[in-house]
């Protein structure tokens, strides 16, 4: 094979020169068989370093490139595209990671030097029986699915609606809003929570390119990016949402009381209910647990008193399948369990709440109309917020999540407002990162809420003297001054971190994407591409990829949207070419390959006898080539030539 | 006995699945964590694409080990790949066997895309294994 390759060694600044000779790979790399030319220069993913290549495709005649420069995750479509307007086809090109995978894990510049020697020159070998390839264009499905009804997912859905797109939202809950429906104020504005939220869920329900799907939940997903097939399954309400006009009759009238999730269970609910007045959709739904009709076979009152006959005891789950061109995940996160840190006695202590629990009870229209409340319905005189539970912890979450040292402030001024009392906060820092945050911290400050810098060890209701005598004491080390106080207050409220949801783990295997070491989903690239997955045509947003406040949610919404606009408004997309192909001379129709495939793309043609791949299905991950006992299917740039000279040449380095 | 070489490096051949174990790989790099240089990476689709033929003919080629390294069970990328590498692998082991060749030269492993600190222990673990075990001397070339 009489190949002209040009090689180019990328310096990336220091990150690579500091630890690989570059110009002994360099050297090297002019040694090793069908080098026609080989270079170093300091960026080559900049203009002048792209040029590089194409003036080397134009004048030298150069058949192949390869460069060694970072992870092809960073920048092979970069180069890819490079080779192409140099004239050539981009898959005549091969990227050598010398950075991620050489220099930043040596620490001796003479091992990294053969190392990235060893890897370019596998490139090399490689890359000389590389083939050119056409890449595949189809179109567009312009309709979106968003997962999750939270602000983030709200705010996805609008911007894309907006624009003229269908959008399929799914909620899991039987109305859309998430965990800001549940707030009272939001830092650090103090605007209330509903009073921003709840006109943005009316547009949602309103908005005629918005499908929504509540009470429903995604079991399956499907396809390539463009064309997916999302299978939605749509729990019964047991209340028909064509018929329903919501007037609450139904709620009124059920004779059954339970304890409302909604209110963390400080209220009660129906049997039949929405979770709160202003729900989206406004139509209650059944519980089934609770229920006379269902536990009993008794009662029916919603049925005799709706006055649309919309009750529907025969409602069945349902699945539909929806054709999406692209996905934005954003689920959210759970609350981390307080009453896994047993020493704060949350469960056993009554009067120690969580920060959901104090939200319920501040807001004006929760179980206590905005009143904050002791068990014995007294006003508590004082209270103290922990900081930092189930965060910052290695027992349980290493990581910070972010919100609660501004939730703790503004728990502290509406505990201080409404009940005139002393507020304590016990911080290990305090966070206030985020525009008008470190202000209001002063504010806070000022407003004579009492800091203590520790961390609480314990909260304890043995008195040591008469004054803490039947009240909760919060024991922590005052790290300032060096002392262990103890704080007798009447109630404590414990700032739960945010954790990923119980089931990210499923979804994350439904949608094909990863999740990061903490268990929340994983981006693409933690600064450059935040919202996207490697998964092309799935995105991320909020939450479900990391602890954030709402304006950050917001933005995450937004920015998924755009990312989404900009795919479908593309028309269409182009496809790896890396599928597997089957050479009909050597298939001896074993039909071996059909079992392994996990996307039944390949098919068993009868007349030949022989199997046939549907290239659209494929979606190139070579399981099939490593069956085949015939060596008859071949994986399109993974073929088994190119890989064997990768092998050999990785052996032979060094020698 | 085998002649131990006072400073025996050996060389191990890792393939490497894109989604997985390759992006772990990365963020080892990005992490800035050391380890040793002694595993070479080949980036495959994914694990289940790495035929037995490919390890055979590393180790007939010079390599002293080989690396297979996928998601975790269930978190495949193409569903069930890797459970397809699980069977393939036993396989191979039996293949080994019959060739005399320690098991301990052919790892199959799972690293996440987040496990980079994983990624660089499995490599370092291997590579001391190996140290340990010796050249695999394919071609009995090797004083023995």
């Amino acid at each position: 094979m009489a190949e002209k390759i040009g090689v180019y060694v990328c310096h990336c600044g220091s990150n690579i020169a500091q630890m690989v000779d570059c110009k002994n790979v360099v050297d090297y790399a002019a040694t090793l068989p069908n080098v026609t030319v080989a270079r170093e220069y300091q960026y080559m993913c900049s203009d002048p370093g792209q040029e590089l290549i194409k003036k080397d495709i134009k004048e030298l005649g150069l058949t192949r490139v390869v460069v060694a420069s970072c992870s092809p995750l960073m920048h092979e479509l970069t180069f890819r595209r490079a080779v192409e307007e140099g004239g050539l086809n981009q898959f005549l090109f091969q990227m050598a990671n010398i950075r991620e995978q050489c220099s930043w894990i040596s620490e001796k510049k003479e091992m990294a030097t053969e190392r990235a020697k060893a890897i370019v020159g596998a490139a090399v070998k490689r890359v000389a029986f590389q083939e050119p390839l056409e890449v595949k264009k189809v179109p567009v499905n312009p309709n979106v699915l968003i997962v999750g009804g939270g602000i983030t997912g709200i705010e996805a859905a609008l911007q894309i609606a907006d624009s003229g797109k269908k959008v399929y939202l799914v909620e899991r809950e039987p109305t859309i809003g998430g965990y800001m429906t549940r707030f009272d104020k939001t830092f650090p504005t103090l605007d209330c929570a509903a009073c921003i939220l709840t006109p943005k869920m009316v547009n949602v329900a309103q908005h005629p390119n918005i499908e929504l799907l509540s009470y429903s939940d995604v079991t399956g997903f499907s396809g390539y990016v463009g064309n997916f097939t999302a299978r939605i399954r749509r729990r019964p309400r047991y209340v028909e949402e064509e018929k329903c006009n919501g007037c609450g009759l139904c709620t009124e009238k059920c004779p059954i009381s339970v304890p409302s999730e909604f209110d963390c269970g400080l209220g009660k609910r129906k049997a039949i209910y929405r979770p709160f007045p202003q729900a989206v959709p406004n139509i209650p739904v059944i519980d089934r647990e609770h229920c006379l009709f269902f536990t009993k076979g008794i009662c029916k009152v919603c049925v005799k008193f709706c006055p649309r006959g919309a009750i529907n005891f025969d409602q069945k789950e349902e699945f539909l399948d929806l054709e999406v061109g692209a996905a934005i995940l954003a689920t959210g996160f759970d609350l981390f369990d307080a009453s896994k840190v047993k020493q704060y006695g949350y469960g056993r202590l009554p009067n120690v709440i969580t920060s959901l629990e104090f939200e319920r009870f501040s807001h004006a229209s929760g179980p206590t109309g905005g009143k904050i409340l002791l068990k014995n319905g007294q006003t508590p005189a004082s209270i103290a917020i922990l900081h930092c539970i189930g965060s910052r912890d290695t027992n349980f979450n290493e990581y910070c999540s972010r919100v609660c040292c501004m939730y703790s402030m503004k728990m502290a001024h509406l505990a201080h407002e409404k009940t005139e009392g002393k507020v304590y906060e016990f911080y290990i820092d305090i966070r206030a990162f985020g525009k008008g945050y470190e202000e209001f911290y002063k504010r806070l400050l000022s407003e004579e809420t009492v800091f203590i810098r520790g961390k609480a060890a314990e909260v304890t209701d043995v008195a040591q003297t008469p004054a803490e005598k039947g009240r909760l004491i919060v024991v922590a080390e005052d790290t300032l001054l060096g002392i262990v106080r103890r704080t007798p207050v009447d109630m404590v409220v414990l700032s739960v971190g945010l954790e990923p949801r119980k089931d990210a783990a499923d979804l994350a295997r439904i949608f094909s994407i990863s999740r990061s070491q903490d268990g929340f989903f994983l981006e693409r690239h933690p600064k450059l591409a935040p919202v996207s997955t490697a998964s092309d045509g799935i995105f991320i947003a909020g939450s479900c990829q990391g602890p954030k406040d709402i304006p950050d949610s917001v933005a995450q919404g937004a920015a998924a949207a755009a990312n989404v606009l900009s795919l479908i408004d593309r028309k269409e997309v182009t496809l790896e070419p890396t599928v597997a192909v089957i050479d009909e001379e050597s298939c001896s129709g074993c039909k071996i390959c059909l079992g392994l495939c996990p996307y039944n793309a390949i098919t068993f043609d009868e007349t030949k006898k022989v199997s046939k791949v549907n290239d659209a299905l494929c979606k190139g991950c070579g399981v099939c080539v490593a069956g085949c006992p015939s060596g008859a299917i071949e994986q399109r740039n993974f073929t088994d030539a190119q890989l064997l000279a990768e092998v050999e040449s990785v052996c032979a380095s060094g020698k | 006995m085998r002649k131990v070489e006072s400073n025996f490096e050996p060389k191990i051949v890792g393939f490497l699945c894109k989604w997985c174990a390759y992006t772990g790989a990365d963020l080892a790099g990005t992490s800035r964590i050391k380890y040793p240089p002694n595993v070479t990476p080949i980036r495959v689709m994914c694990s289940g694409r790495v035929d037995p033929v490919l390890v055979m003919k590393a180790l007939s080629s010079g390599a002293d080990g080989v690396l297979i390294a996928g998601c975790h069970p269930g978190d495949c990328h193409y569903t069930s790949g890797n459970v397809k590498t699980i069977r393939r692998f036993k396989l191979l082991q039996r293949m080994l066997d019959q060739f005399g060749i320690e098991r301990d030269r052919v790892r199959l492993e799972w690293v996440s895309a987040s496990e980079g600190e994983r990624y660089a222990r499995v490599v370092e673990n291997m590579t001391e294994t190996l140290r340990t075990l010796g050249p695999l001397n394919w071609n009995g070339s090797e004083e023995v």
